[in-house]
Order: structure tokens, then sequence, then C-alpha cells
């Protein structure tokens, strides 16, 4: 695939680059889009790096790249590769899934409050764990399914509450409010069940961390992602054609209330799995979406960049809680809980300003 | 208007290969309620609109003529804009059924009715920071595929269609800075760079001051004669109706009661029909085509109306180009 070679003479005013093949095939591309996506990247992997390298035992990043090629010392192939490669690759995994959950509730909703820690998925999932936990003192793999069939009976809770011909912004948002605020309540009521030892665990588990992860949440997390990145990034262009309204979407092609059915079941899916391997993590589906588009500055729901900026903030959060905490010592998601409140109030702030809130 | 030079070609539209068979369902379908041999592509036959459990026309049966350019008035709630909704395939009929080139509208795959038939929905949402050109593009959607997404036939109709709405210099300006007449050219532009041989318009003209009213309808008209596409629009104003239109229907409480040329369809006794309003209606002056004027406020208290009869003959005999009284 080449740059078009004859002189294009390209539209003042429309953004973006088109790659064109001799067979008739084009990919319009924006530059802007595309740079920051790739800086991204290269920013996650250099955390991933780091974050590898930290902790008790730590490594400088020339060692760690030398031992993911399968040239290091038995002691660091453990360390690496039993230990602190899984937890990193958890962190990207679920930092992408809602990172890309994040930005497509809010496309959907078009509402910067419309994701999914906001709209009661997390705390759905989280509920669905409890319930595991509490009751049925289940083992993790069963807590996982619950945190899963919490989520997603929470979606459908959801869509099914706020449907009316249709699903629309302010009615999403605060029907999910709604749904957080009982779901909320379940689990509080769930802990003055739990004896000490249960009371414990679903503490642990309903701060998000990344602490003691290995490949058994790296495999499922990485099938769920494998399938359902591509359904959504599929639905990007018919997803910004939904922002301009249903009438006007429908009279361009798109089948408004389908293309909407499967991302936002793709998006619950993921957050699903996302919290039932680094339980629920705040912040990230709120934020993750909304800097992606002040650094892409491209109209649309910026499904990669999001994805991308996901990844980097959850293993950023989670790299700096060790280096300024030690190591395993304040869990993930307390950290991007404390930012998350604060970046909720500044949103809310200039939304009021905007004179949206 | 600068159009006749810019004129977008290809009005039959790429989606008329997909039609190929449609051709003969076409021929074979034809007005003949008025006895004449006018084709439509699009009809509505015997439908009943409802939204839930609220029936808004039953039995109603409409056929907009090919080449034309037709409006729907009546008050409102008649259901004029529940009729161009179930014609855009936004709302389906609970009864009966829209066809399109003689099958049901609704069994076409929804790219394929957007290649060939067009909406101006009443309320779009301009997404934020989007520029002027980015907008019109989108209009090409349909057109477009996940591996196709840029062709230069794309790039080139999406500038003809800036061109013919006169939004040309605006591509790079934001559409939230622009002015109302500016914006609702912008979002024609974008129903234009779409391609398809018949654009419906659902009162296009709300909310704009009277010169930028004007100049849309302007628009239109040229895309309706220049272009030779089927325009279908949902307007207010009766005077714009009888100006604009070369097919006139007119609604009441969900039934058609009368359609044609606005020249015979807009009479005194027409209007008191179905707008419950006297008046007189006399010629245009600039068009010489049927002009309403509400009788005043103490003859239309008094039980007997002397204007009646003589606004119905004025409107019988209409001499072209009358000058005004």
């Amino acid at each position: 695939m080449t740059p078009s070679s004859r002189a294009p003479r390209t539209t003042p005013g429309t953004t973006g680059k088109t790659l064109r093949t001799r067979g008739g095939l084009s990919l319009r591309v924006d530059p802007r889009a595309a740079l920051v996506v790739l800086l991204l990247l290269a920013v996650a992997a250099a955390a991933a790096v780091a974050l590898i390298g930290t902790g008790d035992f730590p490594l400088p990043p020339g060692d760690v790249l030398r031992t993911l090629t399968g040239d290091g010392t038995p002691a660091q192939e453990f360390i690496v590769r039993d230990l602190r490669l899984p937890r990193v690759l958890v962190g990207l995994l679920v930092g992408a899934s809602l990172g890309l959950a994040g930005a497509v509730f809010q496309s959907v909703s078009r509402n910067p409050l419309g994701s999914p820690d906001v709209i009661g998925f997390g705390q759905g999932a989280a509920a669905g764990a409890l319930v595991v936990i509490v009751l049925f003192h289940g083992d993790p793999f069963a807590v996982a399914a619950g945190a899963v069939a919490g989520g997603v009976a929470t979606g459908l809770a959801v869509y099914l509450l706020a449907w009316r011909k249709g699903i629309h912004g302010y009615r999403l948002v605060l029907v999910g409010i709604g749904a957080a605020a009982v779901l909320t309540g379940v689990r509080d009521y769930l802990m003055t069940k739990a004896g000490l030892v249960d009371a414990t665990r679903s503490m642990v588990w309903m701060v998000g961390s990344l602490n003691g992860r290995d490949w058994s949440q790296v495999w499922p997390l990485l099938c769920v992602a494998a399938v359902l990145f591509p359904v959504v990034l599929g639905h990007g262009r018919a997803l910004r054609m939904l922002e301009m309204g249903d009438d006007a979407a429908y009279a361009l092609g798109v089948r408004a209330e389908r293309t909407r059915v499967v991302v936002m079941g793709a998006a619950v899916l993921l957050t699903a799995a996302a919290t039932a391997a680094a339980g629920p993590v705040t912040f990230v589906a709120l934020a993750a979406p909304q800097i992606a588009r002040r650094l892409t500055r491209a109209t649309g729901p910026n499904l990669p960049a999001s994805a991308c900026m996901g990844a980097v903030l959850l293993i950023g959060a989670d790299w700096g809680s060790q280096r300024l905490f030690g190591a395993d010592r304040l869990p993930v998601g307390a950290l991007t809980g404390m930012l998350g409140g604060c970046y909720l109030l500044w949103l809310l702030f200039t939304e009021r300003k905007a004179g949206r809130v | 208007m600068s159009a006749a030079g810019t004129g977008v070609p290809g009005t039959a539209g790429p989606g008329s290969q997909d039609r190929s068979a449609s051709a003969d369902a076409r021929a074979s379908y034809r007005n003949t309620e008025q006895g004449d041999t006018t084709v439509s592509r699009l009809t509505a036959e015997s439908v009943t609109l409802a939204y839930d459990q609220r029936v808004i026309a039953e039995n109603l049966s409409v056929a907009v003529p090919d080449n034309s350019f037709t409006v729907i008035i009546g008050p409102n709630a008649c259901g004029k804009s529940t009729l161009l909704r179930a014609l855009s395939r936004m709302l389906k009929p609970s009864a009966g059924s829209v066809l399109l080139d003689g099958a049901a509208i609704d069994g076409y795959p929804a790219k394929q009715v957007a290649r060939t038939l067009g909406l101006l929905p009443q309320s779009s949402i301009a997404p934020d920071g989007i520029t002027v050109a980015d907008l019109v593009a989108r209009g090409r959607y349909p057109h477009q595929g996940l591996l196709r997404q840029w062709s230069r036939e794309d790039e080139r109709i999406v500038q003809e269609s800036m061109a013919a709405t006169g939004v040309g210099a605006l591509g790079d300006r934001h559409v939230d800075e622009l002015s109302g007449g500016q914006r609702q050219r912008v979002w024609i532009a974008m129903a234009l760079a779409q391609q398809t041989p018949l654009l419906l318009l659902d009162e296009p003209t709300t909310y704009l001051d009277i010169q930028h009213q004007i100049e849309v309808l302007d628009l239109c008209a040229d895309l309706h004669e220049t272009q030779g596409r089927t325009l279908v629009a949902v307007l207010h104003d009766l005077n714009h109706a009888a100006r604009y239109a070369t097919h006139l229907i007119a609604m009441r409480d969900g039934r058609v009661v009368a359609e044609g040329a606005p020249g015979e369809v807009v009479t005194a006794e027409l209007v008191e029909r179905v707008f419950g309003l006297r008046c007189q209606v006399i010629d245009d002056p600039e068009t010489g085509t049927p002009l309403v004027v509400p009788a005043a406020r103490e003859r239309r208290g008094a039980r007997t109306p002397a204007g009646t009869p003589t606004a119905a003959s004025a409107g019988a005999a209409r001499p072209a180009g009358s000058p005004a009284p």
C-alpha cells in the first residue's frame, strides 16, 4: 500500500491522509491520531519493561529485555517469566479493555460520565464476585466467573431499564448511576454478612489490584480481547456516524440499534472480564477516552487511542504506586481511585462551566 | 446559485447497479390513481402509522412522482412528518408497506437504501469540533467499506456537493461556529454527497430567518431542476410550498385531502378545509403561483365570508404573471 502518487486534490478541511492501492482499496488515516497511538504503544512498552524491573529484586531494563528474549539467568527467568510478566500483561490487557469499553459507552451515551465504572458495570461485577466469596466461599476461578456474571447481568438490566425506543444519553447515565448505587448497597450488605476471612478476602478483591496475577488470569483475558477488540474496532466507523443522532446515521445506512447492542455488549463483556481479572479498577475507563481525545484532537470515539491510553494509565499507575509506596503495598486500584475522584470533580466542574451539567 | 455549472452528476447513483432487476418492477409500478402514467419509485401502500399505541394515520396511500419536487403540507399533528419518517424507513408502518422500486423498503440492506434515498432529518447533532468538510464527507458512508474508505470519487463528490450548496469556501471551518443558514446548507451538502436520486427533507427551513429559508428552498429547486433529483419536503409555510413545489400533498388528520400541482390544489376552499382558516388566494406577483392571504380578523369572525367566492374564482382563472391587485 503506497500513498497515492498522482497529486491528490484534497478537500481543504478534511482531516486525514488517504492510502490507496491500484486495486481501488483505500484507507483513511488521521496522521495525528496514528502518531498518538504509536507513541502510546511505545510508552506502554517502556512502562511495561520498567514495571517488570520493579520490585524487591530490581532488574535494569537491559536485563529485563535480555530475559524476555530468553538469555537470562534461571533466577531472572523465574522472576520475569513466572512472576512479573503475567502481572504486566494482565495490567496491559485490563487497561486496554477498560479504555476501549469506556470509549464505547461515552460515545453511545454522548457523555463523558457514561463510562462503565460510573454506570454500574464495575459495581455489578464486584457484587457478583462478592456473592461468590461471601455466600459460596468459592475459589478464585469461581470468583472471576461471578464477576463476569454480575457485570453481564448488570449490563442487561441497565440496558432494559434505559431502553425507550433505543438507548439515549442521559437516560443511560442516570439509570446506570441508580444501578451503581443499588449494587453498592448490595455489596455493603454482603460485607456485613461475611465472616472475618471472607470480609478480608472481599476487601482485597474490591480494591482493584495486579498483585499476584499469574498466567491463569492472562489467558482468558487474552482470548476475550482477541475476539472482542476486532468486533468493537470494526464498528468504529458506524459508531462515528451514530454520534450525529439516530436519524442521520440511519439515513446513511447505519443500523443504529443493532450497532449499539453489538458494541455495548462487547464493552460490557470487556469490562466484566477486566474486573474478573484485576478487580474493579476505577478511573481508567472514565479518563482514558477523554485524555486520548484531547491528544488526538479527533472527532469520533477514538477507539484505538483510548485502548492504548487505558493500558498506559493502568501500567503507569501500577508502576507509580510501587515506586512511591513500595512493592505490593498500595494496590493500583487505590491510586487510580484517588486520581479518578479528582479527575471526576474537574470534569464536573468544566462540564458545569460549559453548561452541560 | 452556481449549482448549474457544478451539477453533481450520476444521480442514478452507484446503488443502481444493485437494482438491475428492479427496473422492471419500477416500470410495472405506475401511479394509476390519477389516470396518467407517472412513475413512482417511492410509494406508501395503505400504511397505518403509529407511535406505540397512538395511531397517526390509517390506510394512507401516497405516491411520490419521479423527478418531482413534492411538498407535504398540513396543520400541526396532521401526520406529515410521520409520513416522511415512514417514507424514509425511520418509522416502520404497523400495517401496509412503503415500497422502493416496487419492493418493501425494509427488505433492502440498509446501505443499499442509503445509496438510493437520502434524508435530511429535523434534528441532527454535529459532533464536537468537526469541520465542514469532514461532516460533508460523512455523506459518503454508504458508498464506503472497511477497505474502501476514501476513493477519488468520494473526494470529487464531496467537493462538488460543497460547491453546489455554496459552502465550498467553508471547508476547514468548524460546524458549530457557522450561522443557522450555513449549517443547514452543510447538512444538505452532506445529504447531497450521499448521491441519492431521492432526497427527503423534514422541515428544512424551520428555525431559519426568512432570507435563509429562501436560500435553502432555492437550493432545493436547483437540485431538482439541474440535477433531476426527486425531492420530498415537509414545509410549514403554505406560500413557500405553493411557490416551490411541483407536486403538493395536503394532509389533515392523517389523510390526504388533496394532491396535485399547486395551481390546482391551493384554493381558498382547500385552505379552509385543511387548516380551518378563511383566506383569499391570489396570484403571487413574483411567480404567478397561488398566494394565500389570511382573511382579516373582522372578516374571519363574520359567518358569511364575502371574500370566498371571489378568491375561488381568482384561483381558478390564473393568468400567468398577472400583476398584484
